[in-house]
């Protein structure tokens, strides 16, 4: 048994190698998720630990506000100066402590007049502590001695085409502030930065200023230990002198929890990664499942004389799984392969990216490993178990009976199909509507899933009239005609070959219905309600917002034709101890004149200095009312509490609570991030715009727009995110496209006959391949025709369960999806090269004798 | 030997000196050795002969399947030997047909559409008078509308019939047509050929071993060894097998 297994895997390697591909490529996207995430998640450690290296024992204060990665950079609660001496004083063990000032928000503008920008590694303004084992000035720099001098780092210095003598500006906490460049250093071994971290080295009274907003303060303490004191005496040495109130580790130990809260983003971008590895493999699946049919329908003679010559259904299973598991086993090791060049790769651009984060070794993690065989092998297995099965129902007697594997009746599978798709809806609606608590979020994609699968069920038995719709417009012509009833011969073949196709087509259509109904939403939204005709923001690169100089409000209120202007503030604070976005206006009257808000409770246009605002969505699931009490900790300065003196109407572009502009000081960001400016009637906006335009010539960061291009520019920030998911599903329909291929080059091996027939009766070449090409185009049009449907009921689905969330209107991207159909034509004739070239060189003689 | 050519008639396809040798060195095999004949328009010629004797690949040869060793081929006005793909396809299209032992019908389309397939390929319109009379010869009108799989194997043999006749072919090739038959489908479709000969002057080139298809013919070609070694006009069952019988001792005394 085995040996027949093996020799007739080998007969058919060409048709396994296209199914095999389609588990490589998504076993690639698994490992290779792994091998990024781990290489990276290790480069890091070295950065930090790099960072720490000199350093026994590190104090710090609990920040006010704890932030994860992914909302933003978390500020440091302030350590002052008087901790120096405490030290010094009461820890003997202690040798060297010195007060470090380390904060993001250091934003240098190059010699093209904007701000450098990063792509994630903060921008860190620091105070100057002379040079160590990790820290070197280069040739001709100095230390900075002067208010006014500043030292950067050689990867700062290059990205903004400065050099020492150079004068720059540098916007911190307060507006730009110039200096003079006096020194550029680098990092042991030649580094020219620390995992693309810019930094700016001001004195240490200028960067207690500038970075921290307090004189007398620092971000953490540093403490050397005394020869012969191990780190973690010192630490608890340090630790017994300050008190409660303090956070006293060692480097190794602020190293490994520094990394530790970065390698969490790490781990949604794996997770997010190996979803989409998962659409490939489901993709993949349709694709084993169609290659194995096919191929136990063909061999069904063979199969039935091993039946007849005693072979068991069971050692017929076991041949085809054990096919199955030889083509798993080959495609993921393959796949493996693959995947560490993939992440290999990935790791070095995310490497340039970041600025020149030194990559550590290449890593190839267990998970990888296991991950690779684990899923290509069970995806190859399953995939074959039902093929298999029919294999082994084959009767002996179908060895002597010379008939095609008669056209089984589709009742069955319809049925399955309704079935399955209807708990998918159920499914769906379930997570869509809220009822699923917890597990909303595994219910939606356990919905989509069994969506998929049902659809795919009930392909076959709307391939029948789809296909012969479609096949009607190439029927003009004889091959043509052919092809259209090739593509109608085998419902099955055709619909999973389809079905593959239309889960990559499906998702993008999805993706793409909800954010551009998202999109027209909002804008529209925005448009009806903001009435102000300029606004002032900028471009967001990094995890910082851009702000401006907050002067530029009061200049721009006193510009002729201006009415009224509003700068907002933001930060990550908590209320009540709930963290919570909370705003800051400069100017509350905007609220109900710019905004439209209005009031369901209380005054909402007038704030004193101890007042608050709330929406009414907040108010009503904090169980605040007019009058209440509410604690308030911003990201710098002590918890205040402010009463709450009006309540406005919920909307999406509210904000959950309004601070008075005095607040705004205590913002991790204590500028304004956007600016609203409202003209008197008859003031035009072309002569407001470039006045307003000249007061912002010190804050680089930002830019005057009118109002209709500030709102795309808002909504264009769902392009990018739509974009990489695209990209991304990209492989999916590639493997579809593989399996198309896959399906003809069977066919047409399967018709040599039929073809060597054609050819002697006087079919051309050409008029062959043409035959093959319109069976291709047939089958990928319709592909994309079920999932253009099937998508946009998703995300139509999906957009009407979010109306509560302000995604009032479906918008559906119908230029996309004549993008998509046209896509899948042009799909249908590639995929049909191949087998096209094949097919016509069939050599008639040798088709027509063939047995 | 050389075959004769009835004075009156004209070739519709001729063989000169026709070698095929398949593979090289040691393996090599010449399965057609020298072979000339001439088969005359308006005539059923068979070619018999004993397994392996070179029927099937003299047949090719004729009909631009296969191409030849040595010597020439051709059809009509038309040299085959020395076209190149598109000159053979169009040679096929439009003045050879086919019919096959087996396997003649595509399975997609229906009696009807195989019928006029060759002539939907050419791009040409079926003259309708002799579409109705090929249709009524081969008695096939309430079965346009089936599919293959739902006709006999003698029906089918007939439908292909059709369609090699409906695009009024230089010469239909047919290899044993009958071969797959009962006795009486095969009857039915050895008599349908000859009538197409008699009545409406079709040339037929019918490959065969079976004496008694072969006396449905005009003219009997044997072959033996790749070589033309007999023939017999106007044949019957019984001439056939009495020349069939003389030919096998002589071989086999030879060897
Ligand atoms: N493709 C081929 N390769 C090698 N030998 C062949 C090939 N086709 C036919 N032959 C040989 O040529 C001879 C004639 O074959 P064929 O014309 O098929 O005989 P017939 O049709 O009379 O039975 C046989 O000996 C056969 O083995
Ligand atoms: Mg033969």
């Amino acid at each position: 048994m085995f040996r027949a297994t093996w020799k007739s895997l080998l007969a058919r390697k060409v048709r396994l190698l296209l199914s095999g591909l389609a588990v490589v490529l998504g076993v690639m996207f698994v490992s290779g998720a792994f091998v990024l995430t781990d290489t990276l998640g290790r480069s890091f450690d070295a950065v930090f630990a790099d960072g720490y290296s000199n350093i026994d024992v590190i104090v710090s204060a609990k920040p006010k506000v704890e932030l994860s990665e992914a909302e933003g950079e978390q500020v440091a609660a302030p350590v002052p100066a008087s901790v120096v001496d405490q030290v010094k004083a009461k820890v003997p063990a202690a040798t060297d402590v010195t007060g470090l000032v380390n904060a993001d928000g250091a934003r240098l503008i190059g010699s093209n007049g904007k701000v450098v920008t990063s792509f994630g590694p903060p921008q860190l303004g620091e105070n100057w502590v002379g040079e160590n084992d990790l820290i070197q000035l280069r040739d001709g720099s100095r230390e900075p001695r002067a208010d006014d001098e500043i030292v950067i780092n050689q990867a700062l210095a290059d990205a903004a085409k400065v050099k020492v003598g150079d004068r720059v500006g540098v916007l911190t906490l307060e507006p730009k502030k110039e200096f003079t460049i006096v020194g550029v250093f680098g990092y042991s071994g030649g580094r020219d930065s620390m995992g693309g971290v810019n930094e700016v080295v001001f004195t240490t009274p200028v960067a207690q200023r500038l970075m921290l907003g307090k004189p007398d303060t620092f971000s953490s303490v540093s403490v050397q230990a005394a020869d012969g004191v191990s780190a973690e005496r010192l630490r608890d040495d340090v630790s017994a002198a300050l008190g409660a109130g303090y956070e006293v580790k060692t480097g190794e130990q602020a190293a490994a929890d520094q990394a530790a809260s970065l390698k969490e983003a790490l781990s949604f971008f794996n997770k997010v990664l190996l979803g989409f590895a998962a659409v490939a493999l489901l993709v993949g699946t349709f694709l084993i499942l169609n290659t194995f049919s096919i191929i136990v329908a063909q061999r069904t003679r063979e199969l039935a004389l091993m039946r007849a010559i005693g072979a068991s259904g069971r050692q017929i299973i076991g041949s085809v799984v054990l096919e199955a598991i030889a083509v798993g086993l080959i495609a993921s090791v393959l796949g493996l392969a693959a995947g560490i060049g993939v992440g290999a790769l990935l790791a070095y651009l995310f490497g340039k990216l970041a600025g020149g984060l030194s990559l550590a070794g290449l890593g190839v993690p267990p998970a990888a490993v296991i991950g690779a065989f684990g899923v290509g092998l069970v995806i190859t297995v399953v995939a074959a178990l039902l093929p298999a099965l029919r294999a082994s129902r084959i009767p002996p007697i179908a060895a002597m009976q010379d008939v095609a594997t008669p056209d089984r009746p589709l009742t069955k599978v319809t049925v399955a199909g309704g079935i399955v798709t209807a708990i998918g809806a159920t499914l769906l609606f379930l997570g869509l509507d809220g009822h699923a608590g917890d597990n909303t979020l595994a219910t939606i994609l356990g919905g989509v899933l069994f969506a998929f699968i049902g659809v795919a069920l009930l392909t076959p038995l709307i391939s029948r009239p789809v296909v012969s719709l479609l096949g009607a417009l190439f029927s003009w012509s004889v091959p043509g005609k052919l092809g259209r009833l090739n593509s109608g011969r085998n419902p099955r073949r055709t619909a999973i070959t389809a079905a593959a196709l239309m889960v990559g087509i499906a998702l993008v259509t999805g993706v793409t219905v909800i954010l551009d109904s998202a999109k027209g939403s909002i804008s529209k939204l925005a448009a009806d309600t903001i009435k102000a005709e300029l606004v002032i923001s900028g471009a967001q690169s990094g995890p910082r917002p851009p702000s401006f100089d907050p002067a530029v409000l009061e200049q721009a209120a006193a510009i002729p034709g201006v009415q009224l202007v509003d700068g907002e503030y933001g930060d990550m604070g908590t209320v009540n101890g709930t963290r919570t976005w909370v705003a800051a206006s400069s100017n509350v009257a905007a609220l109900q004149r710019i905004f439209g808000a209005k009031a369901t409770a209380g005054d909402i246009s007038r704030l004193g200095p101890d007042q608050m605002l709330f929406s009414s969505d907040t108010a009503k699931s904090r169980n605040v009312s007019v009058g209440s009490q509410v604690t308030v900790q911003l990201s710098r300065g002590e918890a205040r509490t402010y009463t709450v003196s009006g309540i406005y109407e919920s909307s999406e572009l509210t904000n959950p609570v309004l601070l008075p502009p005095q607040a705004a000081a205590d913002f991790a960001i204590p500028q304004p991030i956007q600016g609203f400016v409202q003209l008197a009637p008859g003031a035009k906006v072309a002569d407001v715009q470039p006045r307003v335009e000249t007061l912002l010539a010190d804050s680089p960061e930002v830019s005057v727009a009118d109002r209709d291009a500030f709102i795309k520019q808002q909504t264009s920030q769902l392009d990018t995110p739509l974009r990489m998911i695209q990209i991304l599903l990209a492989l999916a329909i590639v493997i579809a496209v593989l399996g198309i291929i896959n399906t003809l080059a069977l066919s047409v091996l399967e018709r040599t006959r039929e073809l060597g027939l054609l050819r002697a009766i006087g079919l051309r070449r050409a008029q062959t391949m043409r035959m093959i090409t319109v069976e291709a185009v047939v089958i990928s049009i319709f592909g994309a025709l079920l999932g253009v449907v099937v998508g946009t009921g998703l995300g139509a689905a999906v957009v009407r369960a979010l109306k509560d969330e302000g995604i009032t209107d479906l918008i559906l991207p119908w230029g996309q999806m004549a993008v998509f159909l046209v896509l899948a034509a042009i799909i249908g004739v590639i995929a049909a090269v191949l087998p096209a070239v094949r097919a016509a060189r069939i050599n008639v003689l040798g088709a027509i004798a063939h047995d | 030997m050389t075959a004769t050519v009835g004075p009156q008639a004209q070739a519709a396809a001729q063989a000169n000196d026709v070698w095929k040798l398949y593979g090289s060195g040691e393996a090599q095999v010449a399965a057609l050795r020298g072979v000339t004949a001439e088969f005359e328009r308006g005539r059923f010629t068979a070619i018999m002969g004993p397994s392996g004797s070179g029927k099937s690949t003299l047949m090719h040869c004729l009909a631009g399947l296969d191409s030849v060793t040595r010597g020439t081929v051709s059809i009509g006005e038309t040299t085959v030997t020395g076209l190149g793909d598109s000159g053979l396809t169009k040679l096929r299209r439009d003045k050879v047909g086919f019919i096959f032992q087996q396997f003649n019908l595509l399975p997609t389309l229906t009696a009807q559409e195989n019928i006029l397939l060759p002539l939907s390929i050419a791009g040409r319109k079926p003259d309708p008078a002799w579409y109705d009379t090929v249709i009524d010869t081969v008695g096939l009108r309430d079965r346009l509308k089936h599919r293959p799989a739902q006709l006999s194997g003698g029906q089918q043999q007939r439908v292909a019939c059709a369609r090699a006749l409906v695009a009024r072919p230089e010469v239909i090739f047919a290899d044993e047509p009958t071969g797959n038959l009962d006795s009486r489908s095969g009857a039915e479709v050895l008599n349908f050929l000859r009538n197409s000969v008699r009545e409406h002057g079709q040339t037929i080139v019918m490959v065969t071993h079976d004496p008694t298809a072969a006396a449905y013919a005009d003219r009997v070609i044997f072959l033996a060894d790749g070589q033309i070694v007999s023939e017999l006009v106007e044949p019957t069952a019984d001439t056939v097998l009495d020349t069939m019988k003389k030919l096998d001792t002589p071989t086999e005394v030879a060897r």
